[in-house]
């Protein structure tokens, strides 16, 4: 199945980026397809490479880059919502971009579901 | 508000359902779901939105907002019409709950109940709240 995911609570605060995390992992794993994972309201946090929670917590931040690498899924920040909270392109971790709300809109059109996670 | 070219995009017309359930202020969910609802009607697609729970204050007329500080964008509800977004239901026990009725509302709504809502939640391809 090709599934669409989208993200919509920051890490650390809320578990729902955990759980999109674990579900994309589990997806891939069953063999499905990710079209792409969105980053949308504080989700854009993600993508933030200054996190750094202590070493004995989950860095969720480094955990998608992982995952973006083993898998070659994008993952993709939405513009707007980025802006408003100060990420930009220089502090993007690696295997994320910065990119329109359109890129939500057309993985829900190109996924036979699209997944979101947050409250 | 766009960050694309909408006429380069062709590809299939799905439905999409937008779930409104939280007030104005207090929380971002409702102006940037609004820009979300605004770009997949951009994108030619069949877009529904609903209003339910506190969401039926995003639509309410006379919203005054100065004293806390925020953008009242209430008015840009009037632009979904020029999006050709034209399917907008409140659900009936939420307005009723708040004293509210069809007539206190910036944009014409369609009043249903949460099991006509239900009905038309299960028609749709795609339903993100918001």
């Amino acid at each position: 199945m090709k599934l669409g995911i989208m993200v919509s609570e920051g890490p650390f605060t809320h578990q729902a980026s955990d759980t999109a995390y674990l579900f994309t992992k589990a997806a891939l794993e069953k063999g499905h397809e990710i079209v792409r994972v969105f980053f949308y309201h504080d989700g854009v946090n993600n993508a933030n490479k200054s996190a750094d929670p202590p070493s004995d917590d989950r860095n969720l931040v480094s955990l998608w880059s992982d995952l973006a690498s083993q898998h070659g899924i994008e993952l993709v920040v939405c513009v707007a919502a980025a802006m408003r909270r100060g990420i930009n392109d220089e502090l993007l971790a690696a295997g994320f971009k910065i990119s329109g709300l359109g890129q939500l809109v057309e993985a829900g059109i190109i996924g036979d579901k699209l997944v979101t996670f947050g409250d | 508000m766009a960050d694309f070219e909408d006429d380069e995009f062709e590809g299939p017309v799905k439905k999409f359902m937008y779930v409104n359930r939280k007030g104005p202020y207090g929380t971002v969910y409702a102006l940037e779901g609004l820009e979300v609802v605004l770009i997949t009607a951009a994108f030619d697609q069949d877009v529904s939105m609903v209003f339910i729970d506190d969401g039926v204050f995003q639509i309410k007329k006379d919203q005054e907002t100065s004293g806390i500080n925020m953008k009242n964008f209430s008015p840009t509800y009037r632009a979904l019409e020029g999006y050709e977004v034209e399917k907008v239901y409140v659900e009936k026990e939420s307005l009723e709950d708040r004293g509210l009725n069809v007539d206190d509302l910036v944009i014409p709504a369609e009043v249903l109940s949460s099991i006509e809502i239900a009905d038309l939640m299960d028609g749709q391809d795609i339903i993100v709240s918001f």
